[in-house]
This record gives C-alpha cells, sequence and structure tokens, in this order.
C-alpha cells in the first residue's frame, strides 16, 4: 500500500445512545480508490459509525483523520466540504420536490445569490443521471413518482453532484433488481477508477466479493476485525467473525408430504388492476409457500397489495377458503386472516414515534383488549415473545422503534404479524436489509409457520431466496405471469431468464 | 467507558416498564422531562402570583375563579388533543361552543328545563363534530378547511339565532350550579366535570384501543390502515369526541355565565391548540399526552389571572402568551433531538 497516509482514518471511536453503546472504539482505515466493505449483524453499529463519518453523529470520543489531518466534522456541511458525500439507508430525499431540486438541495446553482437557476440545475442533473445509467429519469419529476429503484439513483445523483473523494453507501442495493446492481457496480468502478473511495455497507456477502476490496467486520460496536481482503477471505470466517459463531447459511427442509393435495387456503381469480397487473390466478394451499419472482416494477407488490385489499382491483376477486372478500378492504382481509408484510416498512408500516410494543401489538389489540381496555401485561409479554422468536436486538419491546437498526425494524414488522397469528401470511421483501444470522432465522420461522398450516404468499427481489424457501414459484414479467412451477425444477439463472426475456433494460 | 461489548441494556427510565413501582415514585420515575418542566412553570407563576399580589391571588375565591375559568377551555383542549394526535385540527371548536350554548338557552329549549339545556348543549356538539367528521373522514376534505368552514357557519348560524342578543337563564336548577353553595369541600362542580373528564381522556388515550388507534392514525395513517385499523371511522369518531367536549364546555359556559351569546368561546380554538402544544402535542401528529395539555391549560389560565390581578392590559397577555408557545416549541425540540 501506499507510504502516503491513507485518506480516512477514524480511530477510538466511541458512540453511546441512552442505554446503548452503539460503537465502541472503532478503527476504519479507508484508501483512495478502494471499496472499503463494512460488515456486520443488525445493530452491529454500521449506520451509526458512518453517520458520525457523515457528520451527522458527533462522536463521544475518538478521532477522526483526512488524508493525515485530524478534523472534527460538526455537521453534514462540514463532510461534504472535504468531499465526503453519504448514501444513507433509509432514503432521505423529499417526495415533494422535483429530482433536479432534490440533487441540487443546499447548494442550488444561484443567480445574484440566491435566485434559483432552474434550468441550470436541470442541465446538470441530466448529465449526472446519464452518467449514472439513467437518461430517461426526467430531472423535472417529482421524487414521489418515481420507483425505489430511481430513487436510489437520485440519491446517488445527489452524492455525487459535490466534488467527492469518498462515498458512503449504506445498504445500496437493497431496493435494487439484479441488473440494476450490475449498473450500481459499474458506477462504483467507475468511481474508483478514478480516486474516490467508497465505503459499502451491504448483508450480501456475494456483492462484498464482487466489488469489494477491504473488509471491515463490525460486532456490537467494535471492530472485530479490520481491512481483511474481501475476496480471498473464507465466508465462512466472515460470517463466524459477524456473528460469533457459525451459521449454516441454508434453507429450512421442505416437507415431504405433498402440500398440493389439500384444498386452497387463498384463491386469486382473474385479479387484475390496469396499467400495474393483467388478470392473475393463483392459490395457495395450507402449508404451501408461493415466490413471486420478477423484477422491481413487475406488479409484485401491487398484486400483494391488491390481495391484501389495499388497492382496488379492477377485476377479479380474492378467495380465503372458499369465501370472497369484499375487494378493496383490509379490514375484511385482515378480518379474513390476512396478513402483509410491506415492502416499505418505514412508510407503510411502522409508527416511528412508538415502542416496540405498540409496533408489534398495533393488528392484534382486540387480543388484549376487552371491551376496548387493554391489558397491557399481556401486550408487552406478548410482543417479547414474538421479538424474541425473532431475536431482534435490542432485547426490549419498550425502546421506541425508531432507535432501532434497519434490519431490527424489519422485525419488528414481522413480529407485528407472528403475532397476529395470520392464516395467510403476505411477505414482500421479508429480509430486506436483514443480516445473514437473522434471515436463516427468520426462514425457519416462515418454514415452521407453513408447516402449522399457514398459507404464505412471498416476494423477494433475491432469487435464491424464492427458489430456496418457496414451494411453487410465478416468474412474472411485466405485470404477467410468465412461468409456474415448482421450486425445485428451477435454477437461478433460468429464473432470471425468464424474468428479464425481452424486458427493455431499464 | 470501559464497558465490554454486552448486549445493550434497558433504554432510558423513561420508558415505562410493565412493573413500575407503583405510588408517589414509581409516578416520579415515569413523569417525563417535559411534565416536569410544565409543573415547573405552574409553580414559577403561582409564585409570582403570590408574590406580586399575595393577597388577592392565594385567596381560595380567585383560586377557584381561575380553576372555574380554565375548566371550560380545558375540557375543549381534551378533544382537541385526541383530534391534533390523530395528525388533524379542529379549528371550529370556539363557535361550536358559541352555537350549543346559543342553541341551548332558546326560549323553547328552556321550558325542557335543565335535561333540555343539557341535551340541547351536547347535541349541538356532537352534530357539529359529526358534520366536521364526515367531511374530513368520508369526504376527504383537509381538516382545517373543513373545521374553518364550521367556525365560519356556526358562529353565523348562532348570530341568526341570537340576534345578536344575550340570552339570560332563567331554569334555577341550572343556575345554581355555578352558586357557591352548590360547591363540594370547596371545589366548584364545573372544575368537578373538568377533573371527570381529564381522567376519562387520559384513560382512553392511553389505556384503550380508541387511543391506541388515534396515536396510530396520526403518526403513520397509511402504515395504520395495511395494520387493519379503519382509519376513516377512526377520524369521524376523533371530531365526534372534539364535538362532544365542545358540547360539554358549551353547558359549563351557560352554567357559569346564565347565559346564552353568539360571541362566546371567542379564539377557544387558539387557547386549546396552544395549550396542546405547549403540554408537548406534536401539531403533526403521533404524539401527545392528556396531562400535557391540561398543564398547558392550567399555565395559561394562571397566567391570565396574574395578568388581570396586576391590571396589566390584554396586548401585553398576549405578547406573553406568543413568547411561553414559542418557549415551550423549542423546549420540545431539545428533548426530541437527545432522545
Ligand atoms: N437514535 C438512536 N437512539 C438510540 N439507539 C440508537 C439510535 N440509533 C441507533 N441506535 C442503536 O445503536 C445500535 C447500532 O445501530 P446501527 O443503526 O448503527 O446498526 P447497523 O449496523 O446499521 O444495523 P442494520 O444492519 O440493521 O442496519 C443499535 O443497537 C441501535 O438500536
Ligand atoms: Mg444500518
Amino acid at each position: 500500500m501506499a507510504p502516503e497516509p491513507p485518506l480516512l482514518s477514524m480511530s477510538g471511536i466511541t458512540k453511546s445512545f441512552p442505554g446503548v453503546r452503539a460503537l465502541d472504539g472503532v478503527d476504519l482505515d479507508v484508501q483512495a480508490g478502494e471499496v472499503h466493505c463494512l460488515l456486520g449483524q443488525n445493530g452491529a453499529g454500521k449506520s451509526t459509525l458512518i453517520k458520525v463519518l457523515a457528520g451527522a453523529h458527533q462522536p463521544d470520543t475518538g478521532t477522526i483523520r483526512w488524508r493525515g489531518e485530524e478534523v472534527t466534522l460538526r455537521s453534514p456541511i462540514a463532510a461534504m466540504r472535504l468531499g465526503i458525500a453519504t448514501i444513507y439507508q433509509e432514503l432521505d430525499l423529499v417526495e415533494h420536490l422535483s429530482v433536479a431540486e432534490n440533487v441540487h438541495l443546499g447548494h442550488e446553482p444561484t443567480a445574484a445569490g440566491f435566485v434559483v437557476r432552474g434550468k441550470a440545475a436541470r442541465s446538470s442533473t441530466a448529465q449526472l443521471l446519464e452518467r449514472l445509467g439513467h437518461p430517461e429519469i426526467d430531472p423535472a419529476r417529482l421524487v414521489g413518482d418515481l420507483s425505489a429503484a430511481h430513487q436510489q439513483i437520485v440519491s446517488m445523483a445527489r452524492a455525487l453532484s459535490h466534488d467527492v473523494r469518498l462515498i458512503v453507501m449504506d445498504e445500496p442495493s437493497a431496493a435494487l433488481d439484479p441488473d440494476e446492481v450490475d449498473n450500481l457496480f459499474r458506477i462504483v468502478g467507475d468511481l474508483t477508477s478514478a480516486g474516490v473511495a467508497v465505503v459499502y455497507i451491504s448483508h450480501r456477502l456475494e456483492e462484498i466479493r464482487r466489488i469489494g476490496d477491504r473488509v471491515t467486520v463490525l460486532k456490537d460496536g467494535r471492530a472485530v476485525a479490520g481491512g481483511l481482503p474481501a475476496k480471498t477471505t473464507p465466508t465462512r470466517d466472515v460470517v463466524a467473525m459477524m456473528t460469533g459463531r457459525n451459521v449454516e447459511y441454508v434453507f429450512p427442509e421442505r416437507p415431504t408430504t405433498d402440500a398440493t393435495a389439500g384444498k386452497p387456503l387463498l384463491e386469486v381469480r382473474g385479479l387484475a388492476r390496469h396499467g400495474e397487473f393483467e388478470p392473475l390466478d393463483l392459490s395457495v394451499r395450507p402449508g404451501e409457500i408461493v415466490g413471486l419472482a420478477g423484477l422491481v416494477g413487475s406488479g409484485r407488490s401491487e398484486i400483494l397489495e391488491t390481495i391484501y385489499g389495499a388497492r382496488k382491483p379492477s377485476a377479479g376477486h380474492v378467495l380465503v377458503d372458499g369465501r370472497a372478500l369484499r375487494p378493496g378492504s383490509v379490514r375484511a382481509a385482515v378480518r379474513a386472516g390476512l396478513g402483509l408484510a410491506p415492502e416499505e416498512r418505514k412508510a407503510q408500516a411502522l409508527l416511528m414515534l412508538e415502542s416496540v410494543t405498540r409496533n408489534v401489538s398495533v393488528s392484534s389489540m382486540s387480543r388484549f383488549s376487552r371491551g376496548g381496555w387493554i391489558d397491557r401485561a399481556a401486550e408487552l409479554g406478548a410482543a417479547r415473545a414474538a421479538t424474541r422468536e425473532l431475536s431482534l436486538r435490542p432485547d426490549n419491546p419498550s425502546v421506541p422503534v425508531r432507535t432501532l437498526s434497519g434490519g431490527n425494524q424489519q422485525k419488528a414488522v414481522l413480529a407485528r404479524w407472528l403475532l397476529r397469528g395470520c392464516r395467510v401470511l403476505l411477505l414482500d421483501e421479508p429480509t430486506r436489509g436483514v443480516d445473514v444470522g437473522a434471515r436463516a432465522e427468520l426462514y425457519a420461522v416462515v418454514r415452521r409457520l407453513a408447516d402449522e398450516g399457514l398459507a404464505v404468499l412471498l416476494v423477494s427481489s433475491e432469487v435464491p431466496e424464492v427458489l430456496g424457501l418457496a414451494d411453487r414459484v410465478l416468474v412474472l414479467r411485466e405485470g404477467r405471469v410468465v412461468h409456474t412451477a415448482p421450486a425445485r425444477e428451477l435454477d437461478e439463472h433460468r429464473v432470471l431468464d425468464l424474468v428479464m426475456e425481452g424486458s427493455p433494460a431499464s | 467507558m470501559t464497558q465490554h461489548a454486552s448486549p445493550p441494556r434497558d433504554s432510558t427510565g423513561k420508558v415505562p416498564s410493565a412493573g413500575a413501582a407503583p405510588g408517589w415514585r414509581g409516578l416520579m420515575a415515569r413523569a417525563d422531562v417535559r411534565t416536569l418542566s410544565l409543573l415547573g412553570v405552574l409553580a414559577a407563576l403561582i409564585v409570582i402570583g403570590g408574590i406580586t399580589k399575595p393577597d388577592e391571588f392565594l385567596d381560595t375565591r380567585n383560586l377557584q375563579l381561575v380553576l372555574t375559568q380554565g375548566s371550560v377551555i380545558g375540557v375543549v383542549t381534551v378533544g382537541m388533543t385526541f383530534v391534533i394526535i390523530s395528525g388533524g385540527i379542529d379549528l371550529s371548536v370556539g363557535a361550536i361552543v358559541a352555537l350549543a350554548s346559543v342553541w341551548a338557552t332558546t326560549v323553547a329549549t328552556q321550558e325542557y328545563g335543565f335535561a333540555g339545556i343539557l341535551f340541547t348543549a351536547v347535541i349541538v356538539g356532537v352534530g357539529c363534530g359529526l358534520v366536521n367528521g364526515v367531511l374530513i373522514a368520508y369526504g376527504a376534505m383537509v381538516p382545517f378547511i373543513a373545521t374553518l368552514a364550521m367556525l365560519a357557519s356556526a358562529r353565523g348560524l348562532a348570530l341568526q339565532i341570537t340576534d345578536g342578543k344575550t340570552q339570560i337563564v332563567t331554569v334555577p336548577s341550572v343556575l345554581d350550579l355555578g352558586e357557591r353553595d352548590a360547591y363540594v369541600l370547596g371545589i366548584p362542580p364545573l372544575v368537578m366535570v373538568f377533573a371527570v373528564v381529564t381522567i376519562i381522556g387520559w384513560l382512553v388515550l392511553n389505556r384503550t384501543t380508541f387511543g391506541r388507534r388515534s396515536v396510530a392514525v396520526g403518526g403513520n395513517a397509511e402504515a395504520a390502515r395495511l395494520a387493519g385499523i379503519d382509519v376513516r371511522r377512526q377520524r369521524l369518531y376523533l371530531y365526534l369526541l372534539s364535538g362532544l367536549c365542545c358540547g360539554i364546555a358549551a353547558f359549563m359556559l351557560v352554567i357559569l355565565s346564565g347565559s346564552g351569546q353568539n360571541t362566546n368561546g371567542n379564539l377557544y380554538e387558539l387557547d386549546a391548540i396552544a395549550a396542546a402544544i405547549i403540554g408537548g402535542t406534536l401539531l403533526s401528529g403521533g404524539r401527545g399526552t392528556i396531562t400535557g395539555s391540561v398543564l398547558g391549560v392550567l399555565i395559561f389560565t394562571t397566567i391570565t389571572n396574574i395578568f388581570a390581578l396586576n391590571n396589566l392590559q390584554s396586548d401585553v397577555q398576549q405578547i406573553a402568551k406568543g413568547a411561553i408557545i414559542v418557549a415551550a416549541v423549542l423546549v420540545q425540540r431539545r428533548t426530541a433531538s437527545t432522545t
């Protein structure tokens, strides 16, 4: 390695929140032009560390050196001035502003110091989007109207609109399709060959193999390994360092009995929504896990939400136990035993100001109440049991859900439906942001629920997950089912081919 | 600093744990910084009042008066707190109080005596709440607009009914409730009504599914919907509740003033919203407490009283109130960012 000082060197960083020591003396060195990966379980402190680096949190102790000189990052602006840009785990775009306005937020090109030059902003945004491989995004559109993947790109354009030397990406691939991920990696490659350093956080180890140069592993707020070679360290070792034990990254056994024998519990007949997906038939039997594979934008989430009654179908209906549900009514669906873990946990599932307990119990309040009166001890006990089952951390359901790490927030959403005890479980990207160890646990829980007689409908962008967990897979393309087969008759390549075939590169 | 990587322990004492110690100590442990600081402000005001006007302020009659005045606006504030927690706003409370108080004191109504007046006040309040609720929940109108329209039309209707005249109450059983003879152990009946409304409000907010749903709707309406809560019906109930509180407050005002007037309840909406916000209710919804709102009301009425005793004009009073609102919101920000 070069004799000159590293681009960034953080040492002895500690950061405590009330009751939690999120960082406990962490060191991190980053060289110019490298991709430095941060690994660690949910709640290990990755996001906290990069927020310290971004000037969003002030460390309690520790020093930060930037090109050899000690610096204090008092605010996000201070970090940006040095050339540190951050793409946060929870996207932080302003939905009601346009793409160009978001990209230039805080440093708008101006005339006479205060008149915003909208045209200049739009054309420079268009250039950035072009560079990011997405010239089709219109700089004048509202960010709220864009897909999650495109919002991610806008975030990236915002980061690049500054003169960056270090760019931090906190789980950027969680919301992306395989080909979007390829595009992301191409951008990362361009950046590093221009000498920009990248700090990359992901729970997908295979990604780290592909683009990472070095790896730092965090566990319980400490760096248990710093600067390991990303490509040659065995996965087993990395996982053992992260979790402190040996996790077998395997899917649970499928039951030997044939689930196709029973009567379907969930039936969807000719369900359609104009412009989103075409008439769809599917059925799920008790004990069966059915997977929906497809690209982002192929209508998977829309299908789940329509089945759940959150969107009104333009045709068709949903039957549970042979009885038709009132279309477009979430309450009818919930009463019939449906549960949905939605894709966007922050916007669609979590009550950010409330405790974990209340987030978990919100769909089953009638179980702890009599005549509207809540038995709080019973509520807390049940919430504790449900969150323990998913090993949610910290192990105290009274803390506000907003203080949980991203992956643990996801677990809180799942715990809600575990507690509710529904008969049909609709899972939309259930493992997004969930760490390797917890994933294995989660898979086991889903399979166990199925074995207990639940019908499960699973959507996931991760093809191996669909293939490993589901019994039967429906492959979707542009709102249409193009293939149905038992999971064991498919492999990843086949699914990807089916999914991409004929679809325009987007 | 040398704490090792142990699993994170329990969070701050603020979070109520299952087995919180009962009694005063348990209460203190649970009370958050904000409640304590509000209590501190109230205590400071009482000291100021006691120093500036030792004889008049601490006089029993004066304290009874302060509490009685606070009670009417207090009942309105309890309803308002629920509405704001759910992410809404009710600008029409003052106008509803006015309309309910004049409708309840027309000659025709007074013929039905005590029950007629009480019943009419409550029904008019709930009826206005129903209109607000239906427009907002099912007509998808913005609460600000719907209740602003209600404000205008309810005041207009009140004026039409009274033709600008004061309607004197002639029903003795109603008037008696405002007399000193009706005080129980020195506590005016209206104050007791306020106390009961407060306790019920606290229980409903903290211990019932209705309260939970209100908070959920305000915190994240989409998440609440997907969790299976009937968001629209909940919104309707919340405006009904606010209307009900206005009806009760109107009846209290009739007792207090012995009359019904179309100018009753003037600017109650501002006082109620301000009291709720001082008490820590987030204007964006999702968080708030009844305790905080009630303390907010008491702080406001105490200030008004101290100013009146010291012969300070109401403009000074308004400026002081404004300053308090700003200070409270700043404190709120501080405590929010340190958690
Ligand atoms: N504002 C906060 N208040 C209290 N605790 C917090 C706060 N932010 C983070 N924490 C705690 O700090 C710890 C580290 O969280 P962090 O978000 O850094 O984890 P992470 O490694 O990014 O996890 P994930 O993979 O799930 O995103 C967790 O225990 C979390 O609960
Ligand atoms: Mg994180």
